[in-house]
């Protein structure tokens, strides 16, 4: 008698929803590692142990310049982290990654150690979004990991309508795309026509080191090294994939729902 | 093996000078190919490797009953080949592919057309097979889809709601993965390795690392073959229990498909204990990963195991138990055995066909030649079947890590690789949670990698999906294809 038996179990469950953003964030995963922090100022003269070590030239060096690590690059394999011996690149176990601009992602500077996290859309944006904001989501030349982790967001667990956020079938009924993968040579064009059947005003989410810059497959001939390269981009969540909760945090943080439910936003 | 064979014996995971393998001109070897096909064997993989201005192409196929793979070459040619695929209709997509990859037209093709190429305008700007007939409609879907789902674009012929005929055009998602292997491992290799399809990290960067391992003579770590099975399974749970789910979803029943939404998640989490990951990005490296279980940490992920199990457990018993459910998974998207064993379909949806055929069972490498796993086969064909055997499996992966989990080796998880050995051939095939994935790779005389080549098992399962739509409501496609779940960016490279 299944209908008795689910109705029985459901009721024992209760609500499985987390409380996030008013309660507590749920904990990343022990070894995850979070956001990276960069302090150029630790740097050794002549060292680049974290430059060698970088699959996609995330972090770099230039002659006479200090280290700069794009984290729009980053794979976040911390292979850096290990190889710094002043332990200049460190993990903060940070979840909010999200940033409104491209050069926000780029670390290292004094002052620019840390990323300087996405602000509220602009008042008339945010105001038309604050409550409903749908999304036609646009899988681009990835591995389906990021789409998979946004695709979480949907479950019981997260409930990302209770936000008024919506994954719609039809760039019609969008106000914006959420874009997966470095965009390949071969999606450009059903890119570009999803993005024509969006009515303005509209925004563009890149989720993923691919939609930021390639990712792992950053200067192959056959993709475009991410979103931005054709698109405006209206913000940057890192990861391979981010995880669910630094997608949730980015796209509340967006829509200032984060100051709504009394978090500290910055 | 009791039966001989022109062919080079080759286990799974294993290397061989490729000086030891067997040339013959084109025309033999294509008979020879054929010849093993005919007998019921499987190709694994048939690929081009150029040589200087010519060409040679390279067989691998699977003899299951013999538990051991074989392979062969043709000496190098120029121009054009006549194509296996008339008789033999598991090369097809591998004919279109050494076309696309190298220009050397298979002659008298069926159906010659590019497998991942754009055309200009995306892949899907070509000619597509068409029915005739006044009541004959076309159906035209994607790249685009309406969920959040890879881009792939599926063009139909209907009589009515009926589907006559469904052909698949992918390519969208190509990034150029096996080109960029060419003059490796690179840097970014392992990470592409772990992207070929980003739900299967564990089994495409495990077919990775024992390749490399085979050209470099060694052998990861008994523990880290032990850590790399573990992963696999949590792999094939996390995916399955998502499939159940996805399919309950698709036929409107919310207890199971909410549930196993939420547990899925649970058991990517379980993953990301071992490496921070949920899909396991950093666990498996080539000569064994940097991440140790450590007891405490492995005796946590046991107990939540544990209570995930019984939670799916849970679910699917209400979905078994639905008759509504029942009816509409019942001989929808049937596929039958005698179909499924032509065009060499792989994994659950074979299984479902009831096709005995599973590499951890197989041709068992690294860990599962210590513990085996049974191989679960329902005989229908249908929605039904491939539900069901996801089902089976998702409680043999269960009972599997809850014994090995108890069973720990001790000792290192990762050891240096050494150099790759110069003109050597090696190939590693790995069950996959959507079936086999196969890497070869060849060195050249600098020990880098000279050709390297990858088959998702959704290399050979699209055609099953096409199939299996014939005659169908064109209404039930979705159903269908939840089904078979099969990966787009695995396909595409
Ligand atoms: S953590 Fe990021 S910056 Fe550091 S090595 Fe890995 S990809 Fe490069
Ligand atoms: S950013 Fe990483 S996880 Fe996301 S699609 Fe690209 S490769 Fe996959």
């Amino acid at each position: 008698m299944f209908v008795h038996d689910t109705l029985l179990n459901r009721l024992k469950r209760g609500c499985a929803t987390m409380a996030y953003p008013a309660g507590p964030a749920p904990a990343l995963p022990e070894r995850h590692g979070g956001a990276l922090r960069v302090e150029a100022a630790k740097c050794q003269a002549d060292c680049a142990a974290c430059v060698a070590v970088c699959p996609t030239e995330a972090v770099t060096r230039p002659p006479d310049r200090r280290v700069a690590l794009d984290l729009g690059r980053c794979l976040f394999c911390a292979e850096c982290v290990k190889a710094c011996p002043t332990g200049a690149i460190t993990q903060t176990g940070d979840h909010r990654l999200a940033v409104r601009r491209r050069e926000d992602l780029v670390l290292g500077e004094a002052g620019n150690e840390q990323l300087r996290l996405a602000g509220v859309l602009d008042e008339k944006l945010r105001r038309l979004f604050r409550r409903s904001l749908k999304l036609r989501q646009v899988s681009a030349g990835g591995c389906n990991a990021c789409e998979a982790d946004t695709n979480v967001l949907g479950t019981i667990g997260w409930d990302l309508g209770r936000f008024g956020i919506q994954f719609v079938a039809s760039p019609r009924h969008a106000d914006g795309l959420l874009i997966t993968g470095p965009v390949s040579k071969n999606m450009e064009l059903a890119l570009q026509k999803t993005y024509a059947a969006v009515p303005e005003p509209r925004i563009v989410i890149a989720v993923g080191a691919c939609a930021i810059a390639g990712g792992p497959f950053v200067g192959h001939p056959q993709v475009h090294n991410g979103a931005g390269v054709l698109l405006p981009v209206d913000l940057f969540i890192p990861g391979c994939p981010p995880h669910p909760l630094t997608i949730l945090d980015g796209l509340i943080r967006l829509l200032g729902r984060l100051e709504e439910s009394g978090r500290k936003t910055g | 093996m009791n039966r001989t064979t022109p062919f080079a014996l080759l286990t799974n995971g294993t290397a061989l000078p490729w000086a030891d393998v067997p040339e013959w001109p084109l025309p033999e070897f294509l008979r020879h190919v054929g010849a093993e096909l005919d007998r019921g064997e499987r190709l694994n993989s048939l690929f081009g490797v150029p040589e200087g201005g010519a060409l040679r192409l390279v067989a691998v196929l699977a003899f299951d009953a013999g538990n051991t793979l074989v392979v062969g070459r043709s000496r190098p040619f120029s121009g054009s080949f006549p194509s296996l695929t008339a008789t033999h209709s598991q090369a097809h997509l591998f004919e279109r592919e050494i076309w696309e990859q190298h220009g050397a037209v298979p002659e008298n093709h069926p159906w010659l057309k590019a497998v991942r190429k754009d055309h200009g305008a995306g892949p899907a700007v070509g000619d597509f097979f068409r029915v005739d007939g006044r009541e004959i409609h076309e159906v035209a879907v994607g790249p685009v889809h309406a969920g959040i789902i890879e881009p792939g674009h599926f063009r139909f012929q209907c009589a009515g709601e009926e589907v006559l005929h469904l052909e698949i055009a992918l390519g969208f998602q190509h990034r150029g993965i096996e080109e960029a292997l060419a003059g490796g491992p690179h840097r970014a290799t392992i990470y592409q390795m772990e992207t070929v399809a980003g739900d299967t990290t564990i089994a495409h960067a495990t077919a990775y690392a024992s390749t490399l391992e085979a050209l470099a003579g060694t052998e990861a770590p008994l523990r880290a073959q032990w850590l790399r099975a573990i992963a696999l399974e949590l792999e094939r749970l996390a995916n399955h229990t998502g499939d159940l789910g996805a399919l309950a979803g698709d036929v409107a029943f919310l207890p199971t498909a909410s549930a196993c939404g939420k547990i899925r998640g649970d058991f990517l989490n379980l993953t990301a204990m071992l490496c921070g990951n949920r899909f396991g990005r950093g666990l498996v490296r080539p000569g064994g990963g940097p991440h140790d279980g450590g007891t405490e940490r492995l005796g946590k992920l046991r107990e939540r195991l544990e209570t995930s199990l019984a939670e799916v457990q849970q679910a699917a018993v209400w979905l078994w138990d639905a008759a509504s459910v029942r009816t509409r998974f019942e001989h929808t998207g049937h596929l039958h055995r005698k179909q499924a064993t032509e065009i060499g379909l792989v994994g659950p949806a074979a299984r479902a066909c009831g096709l005995v055929r599973d590499v951890r069972f197989d041709h068992p490498a690294g860990w599962f030649r210590f513990a085996q796993v049974p191989v679960s086969v329902w005989p229908d064909g249908d929605v039904f079947a491939r539900a069901r055997v996801r089902w089976l499996e998702i409680q043999r992966s269960g009972e599997f890590l809850r014994e090995q989990l108890d069973a720990a080796p001790d000792g290192e998880t990762r050891s240096p690789l050494p150099p790759l050995a110069p003109d050597t051939l090696a190939v590693a095939l790995v069950e996959g949670w959507r079936g086999e994935v196969c890497h070869a790779a060849l060195t050249g005389a600098d020990g880098r990698l000279r050709r390297y080549k990858i088959t998702d098992p959704s290399f050979h399962n699209w055609t099953g999906l096409a199939l299996a739509l014939r005659g169908q409501a064109i209404s039930d496609f979705p159903l269908c294809n939840k089904s078979f779940n099969l990966s787009y960016c695995g396909f595409d490279l």
